[in-house]
Parts: C-alpha cells; sequence; structure tokens
C-alpha cells in the first residue's frame, strides 16, 4: 500500500536524499558479500546468542480466496491467463464514493469450509484465512490429527483485521447503547484471530504470530515462518495473510489518502502498475495461506514439495508514514538483505513478483529499488505485479503473492502484468507485460511494502534434492 | 407465535443449532454448547426481541430453554 501521491510528496524533506544514498551504498557493501558464503549453505550461523545448523524450508501446500477464483487450481489458472478480479463494488451501494471498484472475492461459501455455528464468530477476514489454510493442509496431503501439535506452527498477517465487525458493532453502540454491543465483537474484529482460528482448527499448538506490518504482513509472515523453521522451533507452520476490508470506512480511508484508482469506468483496466498512466492502487482481499514444512519432515512422509523458501529481508524506510523513501532505499536494502541471507548472489534471481500497487510513487521506487539491487541484472530479470489481477489484497498480498511466485517456479511460467498500455520512461524493466510466457526460474523474489515503511522480501528457490 | 416458539427461534439462529434440539428441556451450555460468550449474546437478543431488560443476576438463574420462556412470561 505504499505510495500516496502529492500529499505526502509534498511533506518530505528531499535535502535528505545524498545522505540516504550514501546509506544504501554503504548497506549494499555489508550486505553483498554473499558469493563468500554460497557453496557453504549449511555452516553453523551464529543467531539469538546460540550457534545452530539450519534447517530447510519447503512449501508443500497452498490454499487461496481470492478476487480471481478459490483454490490453487482456479486462480492458478486464471492468473495464467490474466484474468482481472476487479469490479465495481457490488457489497455495499459505492455511489458516494471517489473510488467504486474493488477486486471482491466472488461466490465464497464459509459453509464450505467450516461449520455454520464457527462462521457466524468470524469476522470475513478470519473465514478467508480458515477457508484458505484448510485448502493448503489438504493439498500438502497433511493429516494433522496424526502430527505432534507442539511442532506444528501458525503465523498468518493482516494488515486491518475485523474492520466490518467493528463498523457493525460500533452502529449497535450508537444505535442501541453499550449494553447491546456483542460479546463477540472484540474476539472478531482483533488482528490475530485469523492465527487463533487457524490454530484452533489445525491444532497449532507450537510457534504463534500475527504480523501486523500493513500491506508486508503477509511476507512478513512467510519470513518469520522461515525463520521459526530454519532455527528447528517448528516442523509444520501455516503461514500467510488474510484481509477483508471491501468496507466503507476503509475505502473512504484510502479514497481520503488520494491512493486508489478512480477509473471507475473501467473497472478491469483500472490497475496499471508501471503504465506510465497507472492512479492509485485498487483494494483487494482474501486470504493466502501456504504450508511451510521443514524438508526432512516433508521427505520423510513422502510430500510433493511445489518449491523452497530459502531467504528473508526485513527492513524500515524510517522516513514517512505512508510515503515510500526516495529511489525506494528501504526496499531496495531489504532486498539487498533478503538476497544475502539466501547466501546468492543478486544475478542469481530470475524473477520478482513485484509489489507493483499501480501507484504512481511505489512503482517509481520499487523499480529504481530493483536497479540499485541488481544493477544492469535488472534489465535480464523479469519483474511483475500480479495486484493487475488480484487487486491489492493488502495484508494477505504477501500471502497470495508468495503462493504465486511458488507456483510460477514450479510450472515455469511468469505471470503477467496486465493493463500494460504506455511505456513509463522511469519503468524501464522487464515488466512481462499483458502476457504470461514460460521461463525456466531458479530463484525469484516476493516483494511486500506497507504503510509505515515496512518493507517484506522473501526468496524462492526451485526444488531441487 | 408463541414464546417458546420465538426463544427456539432466537436460540437457532443464535447458536446455529438444529430446530429438534432446542426443546423445553435443553440445557443452553450442556445440550446446545453454548459459553459464556454465546449466553450473553443470546441474552441480549431475547431483550430485544420480548423488549425486556435480563439483569446480570436474572440471565444467571437462566439455563434451559423452559427457564426463558418461564422468565419472559413473567416479565411480560
Amino acid at each position: 500500500m505504499s505510495g500516496t501521491r502529492e500529499s505526502s510528496a509534498a511533506l518530505r524533506g528531499f535535502g535528505a536524499v545524498p545522505a540516504k544514498r550514501r546509506h544504501i551504498k554503504n548497506t549494499l557493501i555489508l550486505f553483498c558479500p554473499a558469493d563468500k558464503r554460497k557453496d557453504d549453505k549449511t555452516q553453523p550461523r551464529q543467531g539469538g546468542g546460540r550457534r545452530f545448523s539450519m534447517k530447510r524450508a519447503v512449501i508443500t501446500g497452498v490454499g487461496a480466496v481470492t478476487p480471481v477464483g478459490i483454490g490453487k487450481e482456479e486462480v492458478w489458472k486464471n492468473v495464467k491467463a490474466g484474468v482481472c478480479g476487479i469490479d465495481r463494488i457490488t457489497r455495499f451501494d459505492p455511489s458516494d464514493f471517489a473510488c467504486q471498484i474493488a477486486a471482491e472475492v466472488k461466490d465464497f461459501k464459509p459453509e464450505d469450509f467450516m461449520d455454520k455455528k464457527e462462521a457466524k464468530r468470524m469476522d470475513l477476514f478470519v473465514q478467508y484465512a480458515v477457508a484458505a489454510a484448510k485448502m493448503a493442509v489438504d493439498d500438502a496431503g497433511l493429516a494433522l490429527d496424526k502430527e505432534d501439535g507442539n511442532r506444528v506452527g501458525c503465523i498468518i498477517g493482516s494488515g486491518i483485521g475485523g474492520i466490518s465487525t467493528l463498523c457493525e458493532q460500533h452502529a449497535r453502540l450508537l444505535e442501541k447503547g453499550p449494553g447491546k454491543v456483542s460479546p463477540f465483537m472484540i474476539p472478531m474484529m482483533i488482528s490475530n484471530m485469523a492465527v487463533g482460528q487457524v490454530s484452533i482448527m489445525f491444532g497449532c499448538k507450537g510457534v504463534n504470530l500475527t504480523t501486523v506490518s500493513a500491506c508486508a504482513s503477509g511476507t512478513d509472515a512467510m519470513g518469520q515462518a522461515l525463520l521459526a523453521i530454519q532455527r528447528g522451533d517448528a516442523d509444520i507452520i501455516l503461514t500467510g495473510g488474510a484481509e477483508a476490508t471491501v468496507n466503507e470506512l476503509a475505502l473512504a480511508g484510502f479514497s481520503s489518502m488520494k491512493a486508489l484508482s478512480t477509473r471507475n469506468d473501467d473497472p478491469k483496466g483500472a490497475c496499471s502498475p508501471f503504465d506510465k498512466d497507472r492512479d492509485g492502487f485498487v483494494m483487494g482481499e482474501g486470504s493466502g495461506i501456504m504450508v511451510l514444512e521443514e524438508l526432512e519432515h516433508a521427505k520423510a512422509r513422502g510430500a510433493h514439495i511445489i518449491a523452497e523458501v530459502v531467504g528473508y529481508g526485513s527492513t524500515n524506510d524510517a522516513y514517512h508514514m505512508t510515503a515510500p523513501a526516495p529511489e525506494g532505499e528501504g526496499g531496495a536494502r531489504c532486498m539487498a538483505a533478503a538476497v544475502e541471507n539466501a547466501g546468492i548472489r543478486p544475478e542469481d534471481v530470475d524473477y520478482i513478483n513485484a509489489h507493483g500497487t499501480s501507484t504512481p510513487y511505489n512503482d517509481k521506487y520499487e523499480t529504481a529499488a530493483i536497479k540499485t539491487v541488481f544493477g544492469e541484472h535488472a534489465y535480464k530479470l523479469a519483474v511483475s505485479s500480479t495486484k493487475s489481477m488480484t487487486g491489492h489484497m493488502l495484508g494477505a498480498a504477501g500471502g497470495i503473492e508468495g503462493i504465486l511466485t511458488a507456483l510460477a517456479i514450479e510450472d515455469g511460467f511468469l505471470p503477467a502484468t496486465v493493463n500494460y498500455r504506455t511505456p513509463d520512461p522511469e519503468c524501464d524493466l522487464d515488466y512481462v507485460v499483458n502476457q504470461g510466457r514460460a521461463a525456466d526460474i531458479t530463484y525469484a523474489i516476493s516483494n511486500s511494502l506497507g504503510f509505515g515503511g515496512h518493507n517484506a522480501s522473501v526468496v524462492l528457490k526451485k526444488y531441487i534434492d | 407465535m408463541d414464546i417458546f416458539e420465538k426463544v427456539k427461534e432466537i436460540t437457532v439462529e443464535q447458536l446455529g443449532v438444529e430446530e429438534d434440539a432446542v426443546t423445553m428441556d435443553a440445557s443452553f451450555i450442556n445440550d446446545l454448547e453454548a459459553d459464556s460468550l454465546d449466553i450473553v449474546e443470546l441474552m441480549m437478543a431475547l431483550e430485544e426481541e420480548f423488549d425486556i431488560e435480563i439483569p446480570d443476576e436474572d440471565a444467571e438463574k437462566i439455563a434451559t430453554v423452559s427457564d426463558a420462556v418461564e422468565y419472559i412470561k413473567d416479565k411480560q
């Protein structure tokens, strides 16, 4: 969600740029001697005051509830075909709003995934998470009741939590008084309840955490899950993101920030990342959850391995509430950190699933950040924004984009950036425009950048035993 | 609709149980699997439907469907 327009830009201190540039350079010198470690990935690392040998983490199942379909097969088929899930908002009458479009999840029936009573106690974002988690567990062929629950964890991100529940109960407070506010309001609304309910449903009694870093939440969840598996804290972690913010209050708030596209007359063409005429992001919703599993555990049960997760970077711009730092310096440090953490060289990276929100600033600065980290190689690797199809699923974005990156590697197919019409001289990389294409991908990065200056990147790798 | 039928309807809606399970003898907690939060919400729904106030000390004594029906009859 990073990257609002003029309003935020006016608040900046551009005088600080040279210092920040120096900072990037220094950081890269710190982060880049990755090749020295390249052939010795299993060496013990210092961490948290103790030494340990890192374990490997692989994705063995995925589940998705998205504006372009529900379930792995439907979502991947539609993403490959360039189907856009954006349309005029149906959940409420958007006529009074500057932005009247969103990427809503269609045809979601909670009773397909959980019983009616359970569903009633969940905000929509939690229902999405539970449904996606169930699909991921099924896809992984896991019988969780046969696992030791203490070795099964759950780390899911949500940027906002149960805002619709909050709004409904606030209306009751105003209309009927404090005695009529539902006792379920708090436990339905709080952002950690996706993790809470998924853990109840699947017996995740081990490592448990909710990441709340705005639009980086889902990627931070994946990254924290990776670290926990590498440390040996868990054998299995259900991880990803969930969000359900197609709601009057959320839409009004994002609208006031001038962050949203207002191409109401052309919903399908509204989200156009990296295009010269891009005019803002389009709100999406849903959940992407994956089963991240310790490699030996996955092999022992003969699991199908979709891709390996090998690196994580987390930084903050420390610059502005919503505007990205000039030249995307925070995002650059983050990608460099993820590459370093993976123990690879920048030129090993074949594909970046970009944050690519379609806001003027995000796409310009993310492009600059990619050039900072990858140099000439920036023009050789492929970059695409699947948000052009799914909309911006906010805290769920990292979850679904991590999944799409894994499927891209497994299937050997780069998903497109759709709606690309007019080249922007400031965005001059290979964005896989309008048509996806076959490609052999060994290493790929999924980027997420969030309000609050949060940056998160994960590195995925084709699984090779 | 008599009071029992209304209470049944609200119970089915609030607790997500089958209609047949909501008999006069049914205990909200033991038979209909309500937890403490369900009970609070159920009492709110009954207050709203029958336009009554159920103070906490009274709510604590309402354990079964018939307790609720009798309480509402007395209040009306």
